[in-house]
């Protein structure tokens, strides 16, 4: 799973670090740090922070599935 | 009902309104295992799409509704959008609908998510020039408008006004910001608050005329300029009003519910009423059991989506196809965009009585705290974007506690 998150959209607003902690963070100086190949087993907090991005920012590249 | 067709076409679980909790239930039913039909009814051409950038980056630089669009996930492939589709009236009874253009349809659940509308207030003088701001549409008509040197009159000092005039000021436009409150933003955030956006508003050269309503609108055919209650006269080359909303409730009328403000719902979102009919998004009034007991509407982006989210959970329910979960308990949240200030909610300002400084400086970063008596209703914060897991934190906390006492 790979995530990417357009930081000219971005606007450290934080939604996604109340998701998903274990994937994003805001670093002291409040900017966004994200993990961007996060394991499986967060998708669906990670779907979470897509969700509740204000910005709409947060994009996932799911593994194709045959 | 209608005599000649016995019976019309079933569209399973019926959701009028195509806006963001509207999505997000449909989503939901999906991943809940629903299998039977969900027709999404929207009276707009688009499928959902977000709404916040309209009053700040799309209307600055064009929406682009392709860009706004929600993506969209494949366990909601089979849902059914029928879009320019407005529904006219609901028989819950019979558990029919029926469409401005007569067609009528059977449904098994019904979703109101039909969400509000600017309101508009009956202002004499020429009507041409007069705007509003709710879909990608008024964002584009009012983008075209935008030239540097035209001036603009905004109606309205609340989140919209507000954002609208830093934006349409950042694009070189003259503004003045007309309202009847005597503050900026005083209803949501109280005069302190609202006092410093306004500073900052006016620092940008946004001119406020507060405490004062609106006379007339000057000109032949179209506003060449706007009257005020006390006389004074400004220039406007087109008006943009943003006074509140009104909800869309009309087509639900006879049907004994309560609709004064909204659809009035329980703790679940479900109406009081034997057929299964719930209410999400702006459009729903609801006890939020984080706080109270009192329903009340949250026109919050995050809250369309998390009342879609639950409440598509809690019509399968009432359907008979699983059990009730808890009762809606939810840190409403918002952000506002104006110019270079980043403000951001947790929790409810507006059940305050006073409000304190916590941190910072209400000129610059700052964090404020809302309380009712002495407990913590919310935090809203000036920037400091890394403070915002400890104050949102604070605020849950603060909840607990108080139930505890009760």
């Amino acid at each position: 799973m790979k995530v990417h998150v357009d930081m000219d959209l971005c606007q450290n607003y934080g939604q996604c670090v109340f998701a998903a902690p274990a994937v994003f963070q805001l670093d002291d100086d409040g900017e966004l740090v994200y993990e961007p190949n996060p394991d499986d087993s967060t998708h669906d907090v990670v779907a979470e922070a897509i969700d509740a991005c204000p910005m709409q920012a947060i994009f996932l590249k799911e593994k194709v599935q045959s | 009902m209608t005599g000649t067709n016995a019976s019309p076409t079933n569209i399973g679980i019926a959701i009028v309104g195509g806006g963001l909790a509207s999505l997000r239930a449909a989503e939901t039913l999906r991943r809940a295992g629903y299998r039977d039909p969900v027709t999404i009814l929207s009276e707009e051409p688009h499928a959902s799409y977000t709404r916040p950038p309209l009053s700040k980056t799309a209307l600055k630089e064009g929406p682009n509704v392709a860009q706004l669009a929600f993506p969209r996930r494949p366990d909601v492939d089979d849902v059914n959008w029928m879009v320019n589709t407005r529904v006219e009236s609901a028989d819950l009874d019979a558990t029919t609908l029926r469409t401005e253009s007569g067609a009528v349809y059977g449904f098994n659940g019904l979703i109101a998510a039909t969400g509000v509308r600017s309101r508009q207030l009956p202002i004499p003088g020429p009507q041409e020039g007069r705007y509003v701001l709710r879909t990608v549409e008024d964002a584009a008509r009012i983008h075209s408008l935008l030239k540097p040197g035209v001036n603009i009159v905004v109606v309205g000092a609340g989140f919209i006004g507000c954002e609208v005039a830093a934006t349409v000021r950042a694009a070189d436009c003259n503004v003045a910001v007309v309202a009847a409150d005597p503050e900026a933003m005083i209803r949501p955030l109280g005069a302190q608050v609202g006092a410093s956006i306004r500073e900052r508003h006016e620092s940008k050269e946004v001119q406020f005329y507060l405490g004062r309503g609106l006379k007339r609108y000057l000109g032949v055919d179209s506003i060449t300029g706007v009257e005020l209650s006390d006389g004074t006269t400004l220039k406007a080359d087109f008006v943009i009003e943003a006074v509140g909303s009104q909800c869309n409730v009309e087509w639900l009328a006879g049907n004994g519910l309560d609709l004064t403000d909204g659809v009035l719902v329980d703790g679940h979102l479900v109406a009081d009423h034997p057929t299964p009919v719930v209410a999400i998004g702006d459009v729903a009034r609801f006890p939020n059991a984080l706080f109270d007991t009192v329903p009340r509407r949250i026109e919050h982006w995050q809250v369309a989506g998390d009342t879609g989210r639950h409440g598509a959970l809690s019509l399968l329910a009432a359907m008979g196809q699983r059990d009730f979960g808890p009762k809606v308990s939810l840190m409403p949240y918002f952000w506002s965009d104006q110019g270079d200030l980043k403000l951001q909610s947790f929790g409810a300002p507006n059940l305050a009585d006073r409000m304190e400084l916590l941190e910072g400086d209400l000129s610059g970063e700052a964090a404020m705290g809302y309380y009712q008596g002495e407990r913590l209703v919310a935090v809203v914060l000036f920037g400091l974007q890394r403070t915002a897991v400890k104050y949102r934190g604070l605020v849950s906390d603060a909840q607990v506690v108080a139930a505890t006492i009760v």
